[in-house]
């Protein structure tokens, strides 16, 4: 069992009247990177203030490996983190002494710094660019600039805040490779925020779902994307289909749900009658001719169905089912969208797993 | 025009000569507008930054009365420091009127609000999260504020500058405070005024000529420091 680094306990924070966070307890452990995800103002970034001693929680603690932080140490302590932003704001100075500004503030000689700072340029290419102005960066080298002034501050807690969230996408997923392959070279325990399930999704490896200032959901990436503990998780993790059924028969580990006049399968064991929310991530719905055309699959789950609605989604389109009440929504890339020939108003055969569906029992 | 070309010869000849009364005059008008702008910076910075940093109530009422003070009359000012300082006022039994220590008073009322009105707006165009940023990376309290009068530092110096330009010019306090005293309290301004309303035009505008280059000589050097990019860092507390 890792040794926990940072953990909170019984966390308040208040904005004025309102509680903005309220975190009854969470840990990180040393070399993890726990991603908490959450729409704008659940409480992401005050909670990544907590965690960097940089807001005092009205109530609670803060215990840094194992001991609880008092105000006397909160300076030596801050010294052991590093806080990245959303926007990074340097310094009218070059890029390296934007980079080296918490070696230095720190006390480290010009050799030391030298040192540190050296690998950190190189690894996040900004090497050639320690001579210019900071101010004349494009955003992602001010982000790199960024990262380098705190990995060189070789921290025992990294925290960062929605770093790629100011960044164009072809800049951002750079960025994010690099992250990703450093955080997994180092270990350096990180706490990651950000609104962006899939950013989230590539960084962490637990994940902590944050909305309206409360935690709903920590747990390891798959569990919490696949198995989400209520409709408000569900629905930010990215399960579009989230339905409302009874569980009308049960047996061999399979039940069959009721969904307004539809019948599916899925796996798990269940009560006859309990009232449930159904879960389908719209990657887990496949789609063929109305016909079946007498192709044997795998997935228990065949729905007749019309297309509602067909938008472009990147390089899918996401497709709105009507299955006789009950909506369905489809993920189908561009080229199975063209075989297809689907379009609005048209007869299709959804198709899904028993296991890929997911049941909240609802309360 | 005679006059004015006579004025500057003879302003000329009198420093090339070394003019023993118009050095001194020189450097006690430096003296004590540079003391009084010191005075106002240690006083007038911590105020600015405090108001344009924190919120509370009546944040915007004190705001409001430095910028006020801003502008405050010299000539108002010097009304009130002779009240405080006369001889039966309530500040009389420091003996302080007609001393130089008056007239530096009397100039750091003046300079203060200029210095902290301009450090409060110097501190507001920083972006607010940028003190958070600098705590993040592990600035202590005290490299947090130099940090940010670092990155103010423009508009700072402009507040060191507008002071001393305020007070190194002013000649209605001086006068009322300092008493214009020969050798003691007379300084470049109320020298000036005392010799224009002699007929002595020469010499007054001798002494206006060493003010003016006085004054630049100031800004400038404060011009060089303010445009210069490299500022030594302090060591960590």
């Amino acid at each position: 069992m890792a040794e926990t680094i940072l953990e909170l306990k019984n966390i308040v924070v208040r904005h004025g009247e309102t509680i903005a966070l309220r975190v009854p307890s969470l840990g990180v452990a040393q070399g993890e990177v726990l991603a908490v995800i959450g729409p704008n103002g659940a409480g992401k970034s005050t909670l990544l203030r907590v965690m960097g001693l940089l807001e005092r929680p009205a109530e609670g603690e803060v215990y840094f490996r194992g001991r609880a932080v008092a105000d006397a140490d909160t300076l030596a302590l801050r010294r052991r983190m590093a806080s990245v932003f959303q926007e990074p704001l340097l310094l009218a100075a070059t890029v390296y002494d934007n980079a080296t500004l918490g070696l230095r503030l720190r006390g480290f000689d010009r050799r030391a710094i030298e040192r540190r700072v050296a690998p950190w340029l190189e690894r996040l290419g900004i090497t050639h660019l320690v001579k210019r102005p900071a101010r004349s960066l494009s955003g992602g080298e001010a982000q790199r600039t960024s990262l380098a002034r705190a990995l060189a501050l070789d921290p025992e807690l990294l925290l960062l805040d929605e770093p790629f969230s100011a960044l164009d996408p072809p800049t951002r997923d750079g960025l994010i490779l690099d992250l990703e392959k450093i955080l997994r070279d180092t270990g350096i325990t990180t706490v990651f925020v950000t609104h962006d399930r899939d950013e989230a999704g590539m960084l962490g490896e637990r994940i902590a779902v944050l909305i309206g200032g409360g935690l709903l959901q920590v747990g390891a990436a798959a569990e919490v994307f696949a198995q989400p503990v209520d409709e408000s998780v569900a629905g930010f993790v990215g399960v579009e289909t989230r339905l409302p059924g009874v569980v009308e028969s049960v047996g061999e580990g399979l039940a069959q749900i009721a969904l307004d006049g539809r019948a599916i399968e899925v796996v798990g064991d269940f009560q006859i009658g309990e009232r449930v929310i159904v879960c389908l991530r719209p990657e887990d719905v496949t789609l063929g001719s109305p016909h079946g055309d007498g192709v044997k699959s795998s997935a228990r789950n065949r729905l007749a169905a019309r297309v509602a609605k067909i938008n472009p989604w990147g390089f899918h389109y996401r497709v709105a089912l009507d299955c006789g009440g009950a909506r369905l929504v489809a993920l189908v890339t561009r080229p199975s969208f063209v075989d297809l020939g689907l379009r609005e108003g048209e007869e299709v055969m959804a198709s899904f797993k028993a296991t890929a569906v997911h049941v909240i029992r609802r309360k | 025009m005679e006059l004015l070309w006579e004025g500057i010869k003879h302003a000329l000849a009198a420093l090339l000569a070394g003019d023993r009364e118009v050095i001194d005059i020189t450097l006690l008008s430096l003296r004590i507008s540079g003391a009084a702008t010191l005075i106002s910076l240690l006083l007038g910075v911590p105020l600015g930054i405090a108001i344009a940093q924190s919120r509370f109530p009546g944040r915007n009422l004190v705001a409001s009365l430095v910028n006020t003070g801003m502008g405050l009359p010299p000539v108002v000012v010097g009304l009130f420091v002779s009240i405080l300082l006369w001889r039966n006022g309530p500040l009389g039994f420091l003996e302080l009127l007609y001393t130089p220590a008056a007239m530096i008073s009397a100039q750091v009322i003046i300079a203060f609000p200029i210095v902290a009105g301009l450090t409060m707006s110097a501190f507001q165009t920083l972006d607010p999260k940028l003190g958070l940023q600098l705590l993040g990376i592990g600035a202590s309290k005290p490299q947090l504020l130099w940090l940010l009068c670092k990155e103010a530092k423009l508009p700072l110096l402009a507040a060191v500058m507008a002071g001393f330009g305020g007070v190194i010019s002013e000649v209605g306090a001086s006068m009322m405070v300092g008493g214009n005293i020969r050798g003691q309290t007379r300084v470049l301004t109320t020298a000036t005024v005392l010799e224009t309303g002699k007929g002595n035009f020469e010499i007054a505008i001798a002494l206006g000529l060493i003010l003016l280059a006085l004054t630049f000589a100031v800004n400038l050097l404060l011009t060089y420091i303010q445009q210069r990019e490299q500022i030594r860092w302090p060591r960590p507390s």
